[in-house]
């Protein structure tokens, strides 16, 4: 699963013309620029102010070969709306019980934060029974595409040392 | 059929109870401390005997075990390491010839390769539906799209551990208090140790991990193997935040040829895997023909006696 290390994610935001055939013909120049497409979000029904769908492609590519990807788009005819806004891919939520206020819990998400790829989006805390008794946070958390799984071990690994216990999120799909 | 039962709890009784009904013949019938035998054995006598003198017959083992059976029914309870005295009673079959059937999940959680060597040495087949998710077909549908085509089963497979957490989440009540009623109406056993710490859950998805692996040409894997955690340290105010945000917590076991994990997991509170009380669900993800959800009752005597004579209806004449 792991990525080498040359690879990098990016996101891109396209509008494409009403068109049968248009999402495969802007496609095409990725692949072709040895992107590797993650997923796209297809606004189909939802359209700009010019009547064109807007859609929301995430790449691989190998570091150095984004700009082609984008330039073989614009030779193809296609807009492109915006690339690479800092952009969170992936909000998925994890529940953390255990000792958490003990166990300082503003550390334990700056740790959680320390890891480049992740951002702690929301937090909610229940400790009914009181600071000192075991409690539970729930977290709503973000990664970069393409980025969920080694963002989940970095938690499993922190709460790990801390003896709390992670309740993790069951993938949609494989 | 002429069946061999042995084990006399809740699923060899019903199985000796139903199998008329099948078109079936119980020629013996063994529990822990003696066995009965018959042609055909009556088996409402044998029954009240064991309710009266806790035993339903004073024959030995060895003449149930040599007895001329078709089909010998293994319904003893589930053990972990050895896996005895199940698999050795399921080789003493298999070596006469006979076809077997399990309810006990022991040798094939624990020891598969070897339960599936004496299988190919023996005229006789195996069948073990009965020991995933009860009355559910998981191991015949992975068997039917062909364990290769078969790329991951996931679900709910321990009914008491569900319905404790289907309670948490719904009364906001703790995990001891919900478990103390769930064995006051007899959904939790006097032990429930295996049913919340995952071990039997972890168990059926190692089975169903082995047939995966089997059509793969993978060695067999067992309890050992597998990562498992459990639901007893789960407090109820995990439940209440996951629950305000349309999510809650299930007992997930997942079975890949890869491996198995099995734990608590937050799943979406409508969704398909959020089953309530003491409901199973067997999620199956195949190649070519997407996904399948089978739900329904994944314990209980006749339950799982259901899934042990729809195996013998499945098994060739002999």
């Amino acid at each position: 699963m792991s990525r080498q290390e040359s690879v990098t994610t990016h996101t891109l935001r396209l509008e494409l013309t009403d068109e049968p055939g248009e999402l495969m013909a802007a496609l095409e120049p990725i692949a072709e620029h040895g992107g590797n497409l993650l997923s796209v979000f297809h606004e189909r029904g939802n359209l700009t102010p010019g009547g064109r769908i807007p859609v929301e492609v995430a790449i691989d590519c190998p570091a150095g070969r984004f700009d082609d990807v984008i330039e073989g788009l614009r030779e193809e005819g296609v807009t492109v709306v915006a690339a690479d806004e800092e952009y969170y891919g992936e909000a998925f939520r994890v529940l953390l019980t255990g000792h958490l206020v003990d166990t300082d819990l503003s550390a334990t998400l700056r740790e959680i934060e320390r890891a480049s790829t992740v951002s702690v989006e929301e937090l909610s805390l229940s400790a009914p029974d009181g600071v000192e008794a075991v409690s539970s946070a729930y977290l709503r958390l973000g990664a970069r595409s393409g980025e969920r799984g080694a963002a989940l071990d970095r938690v499993r690994e922190i709460a790990d040392a801390k003896g709390l216990t992670v309740v993790e999120p069951l993938e949609a799909s494989s | 059929m002429r069946l061999a039962i042995v084990g006399a709890g809740a699923v060899g009784r019903s199985v000796a109870q139903l199998a008329g009904e099948h078109g079936h013949d119980v020629i013996g019938l063994a529990d822990s401390t003696g066995a009965a035998l018959g042609d055909p054995l009556d088996v409402p006598a044998a029954l009240e005997r064991k309710s009266e003198t806790g035993a339903v017959g004073d024959a030995d083992h060895d003449d149930l075990l040599g007895a001329a059976y078709d089909v010998l029914v293994e319904a003893t309870p589930t053990t972990l390491g050895d896996a005895e005295p199940g698999f050795s009673n399921a080789v003493a079959a298999l070596d006469r010839d006979r076809h077997v059937v399990l309810a006990n999940k022991g040798p094939v959680a624990e020891r598969y390769d070897e339960i599936r060597a004496a299988t190919r040495e023996s005229a006789g087949e195996l069948r073990f539906e009965a020991t995933v998710g009860g009355a559910i077909p998981a191991v015949r549908t992975v068997e039917d799209f062909g364990p290769s085509r078969v790329e991951r089963v996931r679900g709910v497979l321990n009914g008491t551990a569900n319905f404790v957490l289907s309670r948490m989440a719904a009364e906001g009540l703790s995990y001891d208090h919900v478990l103390a009623e769930a064995q006051e109406l007899g959904v939790a056993e006097a032990d429930p140790t295996f049913d919340v710490d995952g071990t039997d859950a972890a168990l059926k998805g190692v089975i169903v991990a082995n047939v995966l692996r089997e059509a793969r040409g993978e060695d067999a894997l067992s309890l050992s193997d597998a990562e498992v955690a459990g639901i007893e340290d789960l407090p109820v105010s995990a439940l209440s935040l996951a629950g305000d945000d349309g999510r809650t917590v299930r007992l997930i076991a997942e079975a890949s040829p890869e491996g198995v994990r099995v734990g608590p997991r937050l799943v979406p509170e409508n969704g398909t895997l959020a089953v309530t009380g003491t409901q199973n669900i067997v999620q199956v993800e195949t190649a070519h023909a997407g996904r399948l959800n089978l739900s329904g009752h994944g314990a209980g005597g006749p339950e799982t006696a259901s899934a042990v004579l729809s195996d013998v209806g499945r098994l060739p004449p002999r």
